[in-house]
């Protein structure tokens, strides 16, 4: 598809609700780590999620990836209810997540995490087809491109582990991306990183919605999420405070007092 | 006089960079707080200078000495102590052997005779000194926890979060203890708050971190007046 099909087709896609949660509960021990959490993100949108420690960020990502089932509430992705499956079903099902604590596989080059993560891809995609052979010259273009998309073709027979942190996160970008999800969620891509890689990771994101991908971002830098989201959603103590645009949300007042306390 | 000295230090975890070219200073006799935002690298500084990570580049210096790769046992017999976030008490050991605990790195007479110093300082503790610490209400376990870190007799406390998950009127009472060990034992303190205002009430000197630099230093009543400011401390 060229790329004004692609971009005519997200705008008339653009309202459509892409996933929805609807009153999501989660609690740990008795005490609510979510409760009654509802949205909804559109797609070919960036959502940041923001909020003090402890808000329920993390746990709302581990809820609609399905690593934890919620108590109550329903999730849906693309009209499709996703609760109650597991993680590798929902992977299929087009929801890419990128975590705090980056798991690649530091023994391995740059390139073998990505043609891992193809691999893996491939596994999900059916079982069947897992036993296929693999097509060397497919995953050759698509490791090209996925390095290219990233910036870490020169790093391509490096060793994740000697890579610097904010290229490792570019990296686990990369193995996310090539899962080809239509929804990716990142869990804090920017932090402890220098400055101007942030910018580089920024501009990485900004250019997912023109590809036809839709993204939730977890991040404690708010400059970064001021940047580049155009929706923003405040946590605290497990539930969703407020939402709006990041001026909006940087605007209202319970924001600032849930930070100060 | 400056007590500890930081001159622009970087550090973080595994290669996840936290500070990236932090100056504070913490001079005798002050209360400073270290505030800002989730992520800033509040409790690295702490870390950092009671040696429980190693620091990248940079300069630590206590008493003006350079103390960078000192061990935390070293910090401790130097006079600098830390109170970790969340974990006040051993549960399990009574409030007597939490104190203990405290003064492992003093002869025992020594110790023992800390131990009813600091005891003075918490009346409010010799009612439940064979109690578990684990039984005690949080309020009561954070006075344990602050005793604790009283025993080696420092002359620099670092303190993070000593409200984390206290009611309010609890939080008010470990402020006051905390005003009350800098006043009458002299210690200096260092002490990173969410509690913002609370702590605005309680400081001499305040820093506030955003992404691991400084963003702010100045007096409290700086940022207590400033409402603007302080939203943009923090958003």
């Amino acid at each position: 598809m060229g790329n004004t099909a692609l971009e005519n087709q997200i705008k008339r896609q653009s309202n459509r609700r892409m996933l929805e949660l609807l009153e999501i509960s989660k609690r740990f021990d008795g005490v609510f780590a979510i409760k009654d959490v509802s949205f909804s993100i559109s797609l070919g949108s960036i959502t940041g999620l923001i909020g003090p420690n402890g808000a329920g960020k993390t746990t709302l990502f581990n809820v609609i990836t399905g690593f934890l089932n919620p108590e109550n509430g329903t999730v849906n992705f693309q009209n499709r209810p996703l609760t109650g499956l597991s993680p590798f079903k929902i992977a299929l099902s087009g929801i890419g997540r990128t975590f705090q604590n980056l798991r690649i596989i530091k023994g391995l080059s740059v390139e073998e995490n990505i043609l891992l993560a193809l691999s893996e891809g491939r596994v999900i995609r059916s079982i069947i087809k897992a036993f296929e052979r693999r097509d060397s010259k497919v995953e050759e273009e698509k490791v090209k491109e996925l390095l290219e998309v990233v910036g870490l073709s020169d790093k391509r027979y490096d060793l994740a582990g000697d890579l610097s942190y904010g290229q490792q996160k570019l990296l686990t970008i990369a193995c996310c991306l090539a899962l080809e999800p239509r929804l990716l969620l990142l869990d804090e891509p920017v932090a402890g990183i220098a400055p101007e890689m942030i910018e580089k990771i920024l501009g990485i994101i900004k250019e997912l919605p023109s590809k036809g991908k839709s993204v939730i971002m977890i991040e404690h830098n708010l400059d970064a999420i001021m940047q580049v989201c155009d929706r923003v959603i405040f946590m605290d103590a497990g539930k969703k405070i407020c939402e709006g645009t990041p001026e909006e949300v940087r605007n209202d007042p319970r924001v600032i007092e849930a930070y100060i306390d | 006089m400056r007590i500890l000295e930081i001159r622009e230090l970087e550090t973080g975890y595994g290669k996840k960079q936290i500070l990236f070219g932090l100056s504070v200073e913490v001079r005798k006799g002050e209360i400073v707080a270290l505030i800002g935002p989730n992520g800033a690298g509040k409790s690295t500084v702490l870390k950092a200078v009671c040696g429980l990570i190693p620091t990248w580049n940079g300069e630590i210096r206590y008493e003006g000495m350079p103390i960078n790769g000192a061990t935390p046992a070293q910090n401790v017999a130097r006079g600098i102590t830390f109170s970790p976030q969340g974990n006040r008490v051993f549960s399990d050991l009574t409030v007597m052997e939490n104190l203990e605990i405290g003064g492992f790195q003093l002869p025992k007479k020594e110790a023992s005779v800390r131990i009813e110093e600091v005891l003075e300082f918490f009346p409010a503790l010799k009612d439940h000194l064979r109690k578990d610490a684990g039984k005690l209400s949080g309020g009561e376990q954070q006075m344990v926890a602050l005793a604790r870190v009283l025993i080696p007799k420092p002359k620099l406390l670092m303190l993070d979060e000593p409200s984390l998950g206290l009611s309010p009127n609890l939080v008010g009472d470990v402020f006051e203890k905390i005003t009350e060990i800098s006043r009458e034992a002299g210690v200096s303190i260092f002490i990173v708050e969410q509690k913002v205002r609370e702590v605005l009430e309680i400081c001499h000197r305040v820093y506030s971190l955003k992404l691991g630099k400084v963003a702010f230093e100045g007096p409290p009543e700086e940022l207590k007046e400033d409402k603007a400011k302080l939203k943009q401390l923090f958003l």
